[in-house]
């Protein structure tokens, strides 16, 4: 990453006359001037007028000031910041399938509908569940799909009483998010100082209006729910199903199955555990499994394999419809099935192990320094409660951001609820040694300068190409375009 | 087992497990109850090599069949210059996560602000969010929008013209938002005006959604709708295809406060259905209502002009059980591409990808008209790229016989109807070649 700011907009480049780009002619002659005047716009839209060299040379700076994964390590809590593998992205750019159009007729597109099974398969495989759609965009997307096969599943036994969706208070923001879309009223169950689903509180919550419980096992607080199976027991018997949400699957690769511990239906961020770059935000992809029994629900369209061996588009009466145009992102679906090819079974195995173990290295090689308020061994992630010595003011804002001074990401922070100062993070398994303890180096000289310095902890980023950006006048009076910004100028 | 992925050295493992106090990794799973435990290992193949993985890909790939692609229906063939791959596979731009810490984010956080600046253009209207999943997404996501702005309305009126792909996940949303749908009737392939005011009397109305141009390629006069919808205090939505508003009159225009629609008109690769990309923009007055998303202008500590995500207090996150949107990413890879799709291209640029498009439909549904086996459904009705034809013979026909010859001649909208595109794609000779397919064949007449 380069330190210095670049900062230029490419409409500051632009110049009137020039391009970057040709377009083919197919000299079909002039169709325009059949269009009422009326129906075209009256000015030319203000876009960019700029050659080619100059848009490359723009973005490419751009993206020096940027930090990914292949910049450094990223010890993001519940994102699942694992390497993407080089030749993912090879494989879903591959020709044979980018001018593919997904109107086009099942029979010409044999090998995209075999590929999108065969990850469906894998999916239920990793999963136990007996189908999977590969449909949803992303996970929030995978969760409210999710929760609409359980309202259509509620739904289609007269059982319309059932609105009420209990949630931890440990959950993912968008736990809570996707129930109030999906139309379902959100009941949220306190934790035990173990930061584990207090079982007796979530037993006085059960009665014939629960439509699902919401848990992500292991927890946002990194620990494995091992009353799993009593709570899907108690909340079956009230009449509820269990929803898996599959933010944190990573650590249970080749251990437990979502099925096996008693879910019927889960998504998975294939984003997160299964390596498919997170682009800045997107485009992501949020698959949803479900137990046998409940495959009928799963949105439209569906991918069937025939008794002939080909592969057909259908769509089903019981279906709660449909989520998305196409079949998905379907070029992220490449990548994941590009992954799981290459891990095979056992590297799937090998890499929840590894994300444990990288992440129980750190917790004990800073917990004299950094709050631990749940002294358990953990799974991918674990939680800090900041800095163990209270006395400097050194906040888990300031140490996040002093962390960038030493060339990392910050972790996730302020999340889960559970405590004032959360800082919690999760190494992945592709992280080295040597990287786990240059960010264990990195966080005791931190917790060394918020006692001697802690000044300049609080006022840190020091060496990054912006430092503390205002985000009170930013949102007072919102500048969110090229235009804001020249009338802001005058 | 070592795999290529992974760094730890079998001393590595030694040494962290011994710093964690346990003498296997299996121990740290000591809290799995065993009859939860996966007994036997998945049932799936062994690892592949990198070779093995692309000759498997490959595989598959021979599986499909190319195609000179007429097809459209909201997705269209269309040129990607080579520049937007290449810095798509920038890994700063590619592999960062969101930009949650603006520091070391300014590279995604101005591609977003640019991308909302060129959206706001081609849109006509003031704000633009950071991109939604797609299309479908982004106006079932302005129908919510519309009716958590409009206070105590629970109807949608949606135009019988929209795209049926999008009108069924529309459908579904409100379904399960509690939101009361009604069609639009249509009238002569447009959205009948004497209609919606009808109904926007008889029930209290969030929102009103109008596509531009609407499924059959039509370009719709909505003179008039914008007033009819605003008198009845609700929302006007258009669902848009955004290359064509390089000609076309804008939402903003037209007097719309939300539009929506996929991107993927905006140079993006087929690639099956995605990704691709959903834009959503609205008048200022809705900047607090808008889901998704937003990038904003600051200045940081030293006074350096700084982008941030701004306005977060909206996002589904913060909000949780109050949020009326539930998502939690955008698809930032593909608002980069748009980005330098349209820095490549420019007004000038944008405006030949629509004209080229329009002069080939135009002359294939003239010249498909001379063969006097089709004609087109909606004749006095102005069109840019698509155009509805109305055959003597069955589609499937048409469609079977030009599969043989490597063309999908468009997508089938009944027994005798079939949507037929045309863009930048196609020469004078696939266009000709499907016009001589049409004008050779001896099709059974309907």
């Amino acid at each position: 990453m380069n330190k210095e700011y670049y900062g230029k907009l490419i409409y500051e480049l632009s110049r009137p006359g020039r391009k970057g780009a040709d377009i083919p002619s197919n000299g079909c002659g002039e169709s325009i001037s059949s269009i009422p005047a009326s129906l075209l716009r009256a000015e030319e839209p203000e876009l960019p007028q700029v050659d080619e060299p100059t848009v490359v040379r723009h973005y490419t700076n751009m993206s020096n000031n940027n930090f990914g994964v292949d910049t450094g390590f990223y010890p993001l809590g519940s994102c699942t910041m694992k390497y993407n593998p080089k030749i993912n992205e090879e494989m879903a750019a591959h020709p044979a399938f980018a001018s593919l159009h997904p109107a086009a007729p099942a029979s010409t597109v044999q090998g995209a509908l075999e590929a999108y099974w065969t990850l469906q398969e894998a999916l239920a495989e990793i999963g136990g569940m007996a189908a999977f759609t590969l449909n949803p965009f992303a996970g929030a997307h995978g969760e409210l799909t999710g929760l609409m096969v359980i309202r259509a599943y509620h739904d289609s036994r007269g059982d319309d009483k059932r609105t009420k969706v209990i949630v931890p208070d440990s959950a993912h923001g968008t736990n809570p998010a996707s129930a109030a879309v999906a139309g379902l009223k959100v009941v949220e169950v306190k934790s035990l100082p173990d930061g584990t689903v207090d079982v007796d509180a979530l037993a006085a919550l059960l009665d014939d209006t629960v439509a699902a419980v919401m848990m992500t096992n292991p927890n946002t607080a990194g620990l494995f729910e091992s009353n799993v199976a009593k709570i899907a027991d108690m909340v079956h018997a009230a009449g509820g199903l269990m929803y898996y949400d599959g933010a944190n699957l990573n650590p249970m690769l080749g251990i437990a199955r979502p099925g096996d511990m008693g879910f019927d239906v889960m998504h998975i961020n294939l984003h997160k555990t299964f390596s498919t770059p997170h682009g800045g935000g997107g485009p992501g992809s949020g698959p949803v499994g479900v137990r046998a029994g409940l495959e009928q629900f799963l949105p439209n369209p569906k991918v069937v394999k025939l008794d002939d061996g080909t592969f057909d588009i259908v769509s089903g009466d019981e279906a709660l419809g449909s989520i998305s145009a196409t079949l998905g992102n379907f070029g992220v679906q490449l990548r994941a099935l590009s992954y799981i090819l290459s891990l095979g079974k056992e590297g799937l195995a090998e890499a929840g192990k590894l994300a444990t173990l990288n992440a129980n290295y750190i917790k004990e090689s800073l917990r004299d320094l950094y709050k631990l308020p749940i002294d358990r061994v953990c799974k991918h992630e674990f939680v800090f409660d900041g800095l163990a010595d209270k006395s400097t003011g050194v906040t888990t804002l300031n140490v996040a951001k002093r962390l960038l001074d030493y060339g990392f990401h910050a972790p996730t922070i302020y999340f889960p609820l559970l405590f004032h100062e959360s800082l919690m993070i999760e190494p992945t398994e592709t992280e080295s040694k040597e990287t786990l303890d240059s960010f264990i180096d990195a966080m005791r000289a931190i917790a060394k300068e918020a006692a001697e310095n802690p000044e300049m902890v609080k006022n840190a980023p020091h060496t990054t190409p912006v430092r503390r950006p205002d985000d009170t006048a930013a949102a007072l009076n919102p500048v969110v375009k090229w235009n804001d910004l020249k009338a802001q100028a005058k | 087992m070592a795999h290529r992925y992974f760094p730890h050295t079998q001393a590595d493992i030694d040494a962290m497990l011994e710093r964690c106090g346990v003498t296997s990794p299996e121990q740290l799973y000591d809290d799995v109850p065993q009859e939860l435990r996966l007994k036997n290992g998945y049932a799936l193949p062994s690892a592949l090599t990198e070779k093995e993985v692309r000759d498997y890909f490959n595989s598959l790939g021979a599986k499909n069949t190319p195609l000179t692609c007429f097809a459209g229906g909201g997705f269209y063939h269309r040129y990607t210059p080579s520049v937007i791959p290449a810095i798509l596979s920038r890994s700063e731009f590619l592999t960062s996560y969101t930009p949650y810490q603006p520091e070391i984010s300014q590279g995604t956080l101005q591609y977003i602000f640019e991308y909302q600046s060129m959206m706001t253009e081609l849109t006509g209207l003031d704000v633009s969010n950071a991109s939604m999943y797609d299309g479908a997404t982004a106006t079932a996501e302005a129908m919510m929008m519309s009716v958590a702005a409009t206070r105590k309305r629970d109807t949608v009126l949606v135009s019988s013209t929209l795209n049926p792909k999008v009108l069924d996940v529309v459908k579904t949303y409100a379904r399960y938002h509690r939101i009361n749908l009604e069609m639009i009737e249509s009238e002569g392939g447009v959205t009948s005006l004497g209609d919606m005011k009808g109904k926007l009397a008889a029930s209290k109305v969030a929102g009103v959604i109008l596509p531009q141009p609407n499924y059959f390629g039509i370009i719709e006069d909505l003179t008039g709708f914008a007033e009819a919808i605003h008198e009845a205090g609700a929302l006007m939505i258009m669902n848009c295809i955004p290359a064509d508003l390089a000609v076309l009159r804008t939402p903003g225009e037209w007097g719309a406060d939300i539009a929506a629609g996929d991107a993927q008109s905006l140079g993006m690769p087929l690639a099956y259905g995605g990704p691709y990309l959903g834009f959503l923009c609205c008048t200022k007055a809705l900047i607090r209502k808008m889901p998704g998303r937003i990038v904003g202008a600051t200045e940081d500590i030293n006074g350096n002009r700084t982008f941030v995500l701004t306005l977060q207090a909206r996002e589904q996150h913060i909000r949780r059980d109050k949020a009326t949107s539930n998502i939690c990413s955008n698809q930032g890879l593909m608002a980069l591409h748009t980005a330098v799709y349209l820095s490549l291209l420019g007004p000038k640029g944008l405006r030949e990808v629509c004209t080229a498009s329009a002069d080939g439909a135009h002359y294939l549904a003239d010249r498909l008209q001379a063969t006097g086996k089709m004609q087109l459904k909606y004749p006095d009705k102005p069109f840019l790229n698509e155009f509805l034809m109305v055959c003597r013979f069955n589609v499937e026909d048409l469609l079977r016989v030009c599969i043989e010859n490597e063309i999908l001649a468009g997508i089938k909208v009944s027994d005798n109807e079939i949507l037929i595109a045309v863009t930048e794609m196609q020469s004078r000779k696939d266009i000709d070649r499907l016009i001589d397919i049409v004008s050779t064949t001896n099709f059974p007449q309907l």
